[in-house]
């Protein structure tokens, strides 16, 4: 791993960059509940849809204080969607404030957070949605979902892909043209409505927990054919390589020849194939949380809070930052394309 | 050249076959039948679920079912929407045709201004306008399509510079022809330039590359070295042998080009094949997912079919082989 990060670093320095904001986002996702200032179905019913709460500085009379404060803001205008700050108190910003009992990842207790207002004084880093929910917490929160996703259904369709792949190249005749023929039919059909059309297979109205395994199936179907295609023609190249033909000639069994030999040679391709298929995982899920098939309310992910952007211009207009989570999916993709892209130059030998 | 085709056409038959047979196990998955559901329904009476049980052979095995089902197709006969008690064929037929100006527009647009770009920061590569292009391009690639809709549906709302939503405007009746197509094309804009923008990047990415290649190769250098022009090297020499991986991948970019479609036609609001399948979904309109599914696949097939046929054309090797 150190060696990676190392040539990475030389090789290619967004990569590298790229790199780094990934495992943060990762490490806000599983401390979701150590650093969102609010759980991320608490809804504040007097904050509808407001602004991202202004961080600052000076106070009214232009005195400065050293740790940053906000005011409490009130809803003036309903139509409009107005709020107003108030100056009569000032609220500091704290480190680790106290608050309600939260377990982070179900372990530890713990009553105080990152960061927090204290009192009447409201934090709302990215604004609320409609509900009065806090976006900045529930962008946190979603990222469990979105992020693990792309890496839970990405593993399932890697060994899909090697399984028949490998049997694929290897066999090779009849073996080799049915299986092809099967994935040819899978890569034949638009992705987005095979993805629909299984999701129909299943009643709208699933649990959670079910809809995240059911998602990360239907995702790793659609996935796992260009996969197999692309193992299948690195495999056929394999075989024809001496040491195989010298393993096979030593009389090792089959079985022990593709995994030794075979499949790890397929590594150095297959490694860069999945990091830049993580994205594809990723749009798939928010798709389909997008369009109401995927998570459910309350429980957010990126996807299902911008389906109150779709058609509702209203909403739109007067609240931009609803489009946040938006910014976070394309974030994550475009790291995982630069590390994609800096871990083929790694392997790529001509780079050294 | 004309066996290359025929073959051609007639690999497609059993991808067809293989794929409707795929998508009819998909909506056969959950028990029970889709009529089972029905029965509840006061709205439709029982004679046409018996009816249409017979007509779809729903008492018998699934494999049979399939065999009912494919008749049908070939008599044009895709059953009848459940949510809409109309003929599925009648709902495809109103919503293909957005589907496919919506495609055909942005396919044509992100062609012809991906093309260009491409060869232009091949020519430059190095060099800064290279570096910023490839820059915009990663951006381009990594933003999800929907987004990228949902930021121009908030920018147009804002400023209110084009229609949002639907096919046309409240006057549409009592337009004229030409107006009437204007109207059409305004509302176009939206989803159009949503998808284009979505495809630009890789587009770019991919002639930028092929053009590269082929400027390094040995008849490049010899075509230079004898000491024609430029322009002649670039359009004659090396355009000429980066555009043909290009109309292989135009086939495969239909497929992505679909799949988007769907998704920024719902965001934006364009009435297509996208909305219709996901209402199909929603409402568990089962003859109308599968033969969005089927119209879906076709498309896709036809769109290969098409490039594999234009590459032939364009590159002797690919017939001859």
């Amino acid at each position: 791993m150190r060696i990676f990060l190392r040539r990475l670093k030389k090789t290619n320095k967004i990569s590298f960059i790229s790199f780094w904001i990934i495992v943060f986002l990762y490490l806000l996702a599983i401390f979701a509940d150590f650093v969102s200032p609010y759980p991320y179905d608490l809804q504040h019913r007097d904050y509808p849809m407001a602004p991202p709460t202004k961080i600052h500085f000076f106070d009214k009379e232009g005195k400065f204080h050293l740790r940053p404060f906000v005011y409490k803001t009130e809803l003036v205008n309903v139509a409009f969607n107005e709020y107003r700050e108030d100056y009569s108190k000032i609220y500091p910003i704290k480190l680790f404030v106290k608050g309600k009992k939260r377990k982070i990842l179900g372990i530890f207790e713990t009553d105080r957070y990152l960061f927090g207002v204290e009192g009447e004084g409201k934090i709302f880093l990215f604004g609320t949605d409609i509900h009065g929910r806090d976006i900045f917490s529930r962008i946190l929160y979603g990222a469990r979902i979105s992020l693990s996703i792309g890496i839970i259904g990405v593993s399932i369709s890697f060994f899909l892909g090697l399984l028949i792949g490998g049997i694929s190249g290897y066999f090779g005749g009849k073996v080799d043209a049915f299986l092809m023929r099967i994935v040819e039919i899978f890569m034949m059909f638009p992705s987005f409505y095979l993805m629909l059309a299984l999701r129909a297979a299943f009643p709208i109205n699933l649990s959670s927990i079910q809809v995240y395994l059911l998602i990360v199936v239907i995702l790793s179907l659609i996935g796992w054919a260009s996969l197999a295609r692309i193992i299948r023609g690195m495999v056929l190249s394999i075989k024809e390589e001496e040491y195989v033909q010298a393993a096979r000639a030593l009389g090792i069994p089959t079985y022990r020849i593709v995994l030794k030999h075979v499949i790890p040679n397929t590594f150095s391709y297959t490694i860069t194939a999945l990091t830049l298929s993580v994205p594809g995982y990723i749009l798939g899920e928010s798709a389909l949380s997008l369009l109401g098939l995927g998570i459910q309310e309350p429980y957010p992910s990126w996807g299902n809070m911008l389906s109150v952007c779709i058609g509702n211009l209203r909403v739109l207009t007067n609240a931009p930052w609803m489009l946040i989570p938006g910014f976070f999916i394309f974030l994550t993709i475009i790291c995982f394309n630069f590390l994609g892209d800096g871990i083929r130059d790694i392997f790529d030998p001509k780079k050294w | 050249m004309r066996r290359y085709v025929i073959n051609r056409v007639l690999q497609v038959i059993p991808l067809i076959f293989g794929m409707t047979f795929i998508s009819f196990l998909i909506i056969h998955l959950p028990p029970g039948d889709p009529f089972s559901k029905l029965q509840m329904d006061p709205q439709i009476s029982r004679e046409t679920i018996q009816q249409m049980r017979k007509l779809f052979g729903l008492d018998k095995p699934v494999v049979v079912q399939y065999f009912y089902w494919i008749k049908n197709v070939f008599t044009f006969n895709l059953g009848t929407s459940f949510s809409y008690h109309v003929p599925v064929s009648f709902l495809i037929k109103q919503k293909l045709k957005n589907t496919i100006a919506l495609s055909v527009f942005s396919i044509f647009l992100t062609w012809f201004i991906s093309i260009p770009l491409g060869i232009f920061a091949a020519i430059k590569n190095g060099k800064w306008e290279e570096k910023f292009l490839s820059f915009i391009a990663y951006i381009g690639i990594s933003i999800p399509s929907f987004f990228i809709a949902m930021l121009i549906v908030f920018f147009v709302a804002k400023t209110a510079i084009l229609p949002i939503g639907g096919t046309t405007s409240i006057f549409y009746k009592s337009a004229t022809g030409f107006e009437k197509f204007i109207d059409y094309l305004k509302h176009l804009l939206i989803p159009g330039i949503s998808l284009t923008l979505a495809g630009i990047g890789s587009l770019f990415r991919l002639m930028k590359n092929n053009f590269l290649e082929c400027l390094n190769s040995p008849y490049v250098i010899t075509a230079k070295a004898k000491g024609l022009s430029m322009s002649k090297v670039y359009y004659k020499h090396t355009l000429r042998n980066a555009i043909n991986p290009m109309i292989t991948i135009f086939g495969y970019e239909l497929s992505g080009i679909l799949s988007g479609a769907a998704l920024v036609e719902i965001v934006t609001n364009w009435p297509g094949m996208g909305r219709l399948i996901l209402e199909a979904v929603l409402s568990q309109d089962f003859y109308l997912v599968m033969a969005s599914l089927l119209i879906g696949g076709i498309l896709l097939v036809t769109g290969n079919l098409i490039a594999d046929i234009l590459i032939a054309f364009a590159d002797p090797r690919v017939r001859l082989r």
